[in-house]
């Protein structure tokens, strides 16, 4: 309930947070919304020497369009992607996921760039990006570079990210006929998932599957990629004998473990079940508008 | 003749709550609101382990911390006397570990500094060396003759048996089930759950040394029993001891026990001579503090052919935890689990119950289960349904079959229960009716042949509530008696004290309207005062429903006295015999002249001013109320849901709650009481747990892992209400607060299994979750 | 550190140490004890206050964090001794019990009804699903959150 010590430091740019990571990295957390950080902090399950707080950097918080990327600045909270028409019209995968993270009160000071950073295995936004084949911007005093979300996570709660790096955004690729959805199965409101599915679904303009993306949630050392079941449904006709197979191909990439939420068998089914009604929500979306 | 234009608000009205002006300011003033000069605050080091000697205890670095004033431990505290003390079941409990610890979350030291933060910081200097011992979970287990023993400080204690109890006649009983057409038995587990309240238990502790006198404020369900127990517990007199219980954000039993902290907090404030706030954080409340039931429940029920029940036998494993520390009366060690009859006529019934100590919490009697009332409900209407369902008869019809009828009231039933009154069919018709049951059924049937589930639960409860007799009941000895004094003010207003507590079911408001009810004075003209010991008559507190059949019994007889008085000056005032004066809603007046009146008020002006000759000044005197008997609220619950068979999840579509507590003081808060167990019950059904792994980790101390549902999740209610009056009660009224925790699991639970009754599924125990459905389902080759 | 917090419309200044959370700041260091206290996995929203209107767990926010913003507290509710039409409309639907939710919950309350002043049942329950309360059941809190709107768009009429 009461933190540890720590040094504080609330940078007024990029340039001077890059400067304390560079020094300090090693010993350095980075506060954006706190959400996941504070009560790791207060139940004393890390010990940072220094908090680095870029919420009084400004412009971190852009969520638009351009040159063929959708952007997500790293103080981009859960509840300004719920909140946005953008996302509802063109990244449906995103919409459907950003209310169900969490709880509201969390959902307004948590940012998306902070769960990516964060790397829960049980983490709703990396399936998301998985899914959407998403990149996390990194910058340091030693240049920049963009990670695919597909290769960011390493274990649980680890990423490639460097200790000297400030995440400065994710960038989510502009696509036409496009659906998405992200189901979730949670026992209740602020619950981790027992297992998610974010789905994203492009159609070619033969009316065939041009290109999937399936992210999984909580059944596995990270989030995971059902590629077996993207490269299923890639070229295949979109109906109910290509979802059931995809379904069949995501249970079987995930690797749940057994506890209180449910046998791995069980989370597997989820995982199936979600997969196969996410895929037939994505083909109706992206039949009828041509979202991303 | 002063006339007043105030509402009376007696009872059946439903005004708005005084206690709301402070709470909606937020200034409410809870245990941890108690700000006092110089006070200290005070951090529990607490066992990792479940079952472990202790080695050594290195508390040097922890007092080397610049603002840690003291560090505690056991042996300090057994130089006083302080190591261990009593439970509410006569056993003993560990203030701070001595050699061993005997659960995860255990008290070990405790650190006293003058900020929380620097008390947590040096926690984490103090060095305790454990030898780890093999941990007992499984109370089954710890039964075996060869299981690891628990409590070795027992010198009387050789195995991790605690009692057997039984109660009902075994050989009726077994003839019964001998003559029976069928038997149907069913294996149960109610789990270990938790009240939670969502303020956590405390104290401030001010011991002064320049008056002697101890004020502790403190989280108590019952200040005056705890100021006893203080008193022979910590060796201070008890004139010196003032407990206050102030506000509290809720009980549910939680805040019945004395815990260790509060124990500690006392003591170093004693040896420091400066105050001692001690309030646990969450995972303290749950790993530590009394837990609720933990009962493993075989019952079985002898029907005839035509489904008539001809007898019921239960055995029970009790699971206690480490101390045996459940808080219920003293002559039942497993509380009134004898209520399992229910609500029907059974001709012989016979229950036993044996007790286990096991490595977790102490605790047992909790979370508003009127004494284990919540376990023995959960049973036999389960049982009910499991019958309906061998038997191809209707659940609803199976209850009708068997119900006590209204003219058998009062009822003795085979246990030795004595019901003051019930009208069960009446609630379950009206129940059944707000419903829409036999659409439903139709419904049901449609969307099987479809392959959908849907599923109806019907629970009729009767719980017993309102403890009681003084010859047979009693807390530590303490006979659970209550009382009240009220005084009556020249001016005409009132104050009311009582010996109960009330932590959000309303007294201020409720207790008011008796009085009003009784001497007409406006509820609102009436001031309530409870849980300041030094202010109030000496009462058992408030928990197990017992304030309304106890307390405001009291009340109601107290307001009858000095309506005695009243009417004897009212005769004295008006010139006329006190036989021709007739009272009505605050009025005395002369039979056959109601214009020569005088209202209450004139007569309690009159109580100080202008008295009959001889007659004592004021108007006020205090009344201990010892009920003759319980009052037994009862009710049907209906419950509507639909499942979805690719995850197993179910959603409750409708819920219809029908409760007969007799005569209701105040409509509005008895409904409030319904919605917060309706609400409670829904997620002991379907999400709470405490439970542990292999080496006793808990599994449950965190809001991470023990859920509590949000208002998404939890259903909306529709309440209706029969009213049975209890023939005993001055006022006809029965307890209410735990009626709709004792009764909706099984209604819950009965919905879900009347959904997969065609697939073969007869039992899910709680909590009902997706994963145990769906396994379920998957089990039977449905899914 | 130096901090400055403008607290119900006033600014309060002091001398905090980083992690300090801000619920304490504000129950310690201000005497506002109407912010409550219910866990510490930041799982129950008791200590809900509003930060720039937006409303936000307390005890996973450090004071710290506030300098230079705007916090309101159910203190704050109260204009001079009128009451909120939502603490009024908590008190006269039963919408309390025991007290101990209830200013996160009016303070949700208060956000919600600023950006939907006619929430459904379904737009109540979904805001206040981060609030827990153990008394209530959550029936009259929606019933109080729907008649506040009515009375606050009723006066704007």
């Amino acid at each position: 309930m009461y933190p540890p010590r720590f040094d504080y430091l609330a940078p007024r740019s990029v340039e001077e947070a890059l400067d304390v990571l560079a020094e300090r990295g090693d010993d350095a957390k980075v506060l954006a919304g706190g959400q996941s950080l504070i009560p790791l902090l207060k139940l004393r399950f890390a010990a940072p020497e220094v908090l680095v707080d870029i919420n009084r950097v400004p412009g971190l918080g852009t969520l638009s369009e351009e040159n063929g990327w959708l952007r997500i600045g790293p103080l981009v909270r859960h509840r300004d992607a719920e909140r946005s028409t953008l996302l509802r019209e063109r990244y449906p995968t995103m919409a459907e996921a950003a209310p169900q993270i969490s709880d509201p009160l969390v959902r307004n000071l948590g940012t998306i760039c902070g769960s990516l950073a964060h790397a829960d295995p049980s983490g709703d936004w990396g399936a998301v990006m998985i899914a959407l084949g998403a990149e996390l911007l990194a910058r340091s005093r030693r240049g920049e570079r963009a990670i695919a979300a597909r290769e960011l996570f390493t274990g649980p709660f680890t990423t490639t990210l460097e200790p000297d790096e400030l995440v400065t955004g994710v960038r989510v690729p502009m696509r036409e006929r496009t659906g998405g959805s992200y189901l979730k199965l949670e026992r209740k409101v602020g619950d981790f998932a027992t297992a998610a599915v974010a789905v994203r679904l492009t159609l070619g303009h033969d009316g065939r599957v041009a290109e999937a993306g399936i992210g999984l949630t909580a059944v596995g050392p990270t989030n995971l990629a059902a590629t077996a079941a993207e490269d299923a449904l890639r070229g295949a006709e979109p109906g109910d004998a290509a979802f059931r197979e995809a379904g069949e191909l995501a249970a079987q990439a995930a690797s749940p473990g057994s506890d209180l939420r449910g046998t791995a068998d069980y989370k597997r089914n989820v995982i199936r079940v979600f997969t196969e009604r996410g895929l037939r929500n994505a083909a109706a979306m992206a039949t009828n508008q041509g979202g991303a | 003749m002063s006339e007043t234009q105030t509402p009376i608000h007696g009872l059946g009205h439903s005004p708005r709550r005084k206690e709301d002006d402070r709470f909606i300011r937020g200034k409410g003033t809870y245990v941890d609101d108690v700000q006092l000069p110089g006070m200290l605050h005070m951090a529990i080091l607490r066992s990792p382990l479940a079952h472990a000697r202790i080695s050594s205890i290195d508390t040097s670095q922890a007092l080397a911390l610049d603002g840690v004033v003291a560090v505690v431990t056991g042996r300090d505290l057994a130089a006083h006397n302080l190591a261990w003390m009593p439970t509410l079941s006569a056993d003993t409990q560990a203030v701070l570990a001595l050699d061993k610890v005997v659960f995860q979350g255990q008290e070990v030291a405790a650190v006293i500094a003058e900020t929380p933060y620097t008390a947590h910081d040096a926690l984490e200097l103090i060095d305790v060396d454990y030898d780890p011992l093999p941990p007992v979970i499984d109370p089954h287990r710890a039964l075996e003759p060869d299981a690891p023993l628990i409590r070795e400080d027992k010198p009387d204690q050789t195995s991790n048996h605690i009692f057997h109890w039984s109660q009902g006649d075994k050989e009726a009983t077994d003839r019964a089930f001998a003559e029976a057409d069928r038997v149907v038995s069913l294996d149960t587990f109610y789990p270990r759950c938790h009240p939670s309240p969502l303020e956590t238990c405390g104290c401030v502790a001010d011991v002064n040394p320049a008056t002697g006198k101890a004020t502790i404020w403190m989280t108590s369900q019952a200040p005056h029993a705890h100021r006893t127990l203080f008193a022979l517990v910590a060796g201070l007199p008890e004139q010196n001891i003032r407990i206050i219980s102030p506000d509290i954000g809720g009980g549910f039993g939680n805040k019945v026990p004395i815990y260790p902290g509060y124990v500690v907090a006392t003591a170093a404030s004693l040896l420091i001579g400066r105050p001692v706030k001690w309030v646990e954080d969450r995972t303290e409340n749950l790993i530590s503090t009394g837990f609720a039931r933990d009962y493993h429940m075989s019952g079985e029920m002898a029907l005839s052919a035509d489904g008539k029940i001809l007898g019921l036998r239960s055995k029970v494993i009790a699971d206690h935890g480490a101390f045996n520390a459940a808080a219920q009366p003293s002559k039942f060690p497993a509380g009134l689990f004898h209520i399992f009859t229910g609500s029907y006529d059974v001709p012989a019934a016979y229950c036993e119950v044996d007790g286990a100590y096991t490595n977790k919490a102490p605790g047992g009697i909790a979370y508003r289960c009127s004494f284990r009332v919540t376990e023995a409900s959960y049973l036999i209407e389960r049982m009910v349904q499991k019958a309906a369902t061998e038997l191809g008869m209707d659940p609803a019809d199976l209850r009708k079959r068997n119900f006590i009828q209204p003219e058998q009231f009062p009822y003795r039933s085979a246990v030795g229960w004595v019901y003051d009154s019930g009208e069960y069919q009446r609630a379950l018709d009206l129940a059944l009716e707000k419903l829409g049951y036999q659409e439903l059924r139709r419904e049901q049937k449609e969307k099987w042949e479809r392959g959908e589930l849907m599923g109806i639960g019907i629970a009729s409860f009767t719980e017993v509530v309102g403890a009681g007799h003084g010859a047979e009941f009693d807390i530590a000895g303490i006979r659970m008696f209550d009382s009240a004094e009220l005084r009556v003010h020249p001016t005409g207003k009132a104050i009311l004290k009582l010996g109960v507590k009330s932590q959000g079911q309303g007294h201020e408001t409720t207790f008011a309207q008796i009085v009003a009810s009784e001497l007409g004075i406006p509820a609102s003209d009436i001031t309530v005062v409870e849980g300041d010991t030094d202010n109030t008559p000496y009462g058992l507190g408030t928990y197990a429903s017992r304030s309304t059949p106890v307390g405001g019994a009291a009340t109601a007889m107290i307001a009858r006295r000095l309506r005695e008085k009243a009417t004897k000056i009212a005769a004295h005032l008006l010139e006329a015999s006190e036989d021709d004066i007739q009272f009505e809603e605050g009025r005395f007046f002369v039979r056959g002249a109601p214009d020569r009146a005088k209202t209450i008020q004139d007569v309690a002006f009159a109580a100080y001013t202008d008295l009959p000759e001889g007659m004592e000044a004021g108007l006020e005197g205090v009344h201990y109320y010892d009920p003759p008997n319980m009052t037994f609220p009862f009710g049907t619950y209906c419950v509507v849901v639909d499942l979805d068979k690719g995850t197993g999840e179910w959603k409750t579509r409708k819920m219809v709650a029908v409760d007969d507590c007799g005569v209701r003081i105040n409509p509005m808060i008895v409904e409030g009481q319904i919605h917060g167990g309706l609400a409670e019950g829904f997620g002991i059904a379907a999400m709470e747990l405490i439970t542990f792994d292999e080496e006793g980790n808990c599994i449950g101390s965190n809001f991470t892992d023990y859920l509590l549902p949000t208002a998404w999740e939890t259903p909306q209610f529709e309440t209706f209400a029969t009213v049975t009056p209890s023939p005993h009660h001055p006022i006809g009224a029965k307890g209410v607060g735990e009626s709709a925790t004792v009764g909706s699991p099984a209604a819950y639970v009965n919905a879900v299994l009347d959904a997969l009754a065609p697939l073969g599924i007869t039992n899910i125990d709680m909590p009902v979750t997706s994963d145990k459905v769906w396994a379920a389902m998957r089990e039977k080759g449905f899914v | 550190m130096r901090i400055t917090v403008k607290v119900n419309g006033a600014e309060r200044s002091a001398d905090v140490e980083p992690r300090l959370l801000l619920v304490h700041f504000l129950r310690e260091g201000l005497a506002l004890t109407g912010t409550h206290v219910g866990c510490d996995t930041s799982g129950c929203g008791a200590c809900t206050v509003l930060l720039d209107g937006v409303p936000i767990k307390s005890c996973t926010y450090l004071a710290v964090q506030a300098d230079g913003r705007e916090v309101e507290t159910v203190e704050g509710l109260l204009d001079g001794a009128t009451l909120h039409p939502i603490q009024e409309a908590f008190k006269q639907e039963h919408g309390l019990q025991c007290g101990f939710c209830t200013p996160g919950m009016m303070l949700t309350a208060k956000a919600l009804l600023a950006s939907n002043p006619k929430p459904t049942e379904e737009d109540v329950r979904w805001a206040i699903s981060g609030n827990v309360c153990r008394c209530t059941g959550y029936m009259n809190i929606v019933r109080a959150v729907q008649a506040a709107a009515a009375a606050q768009s009723g006066s704007q009429t």
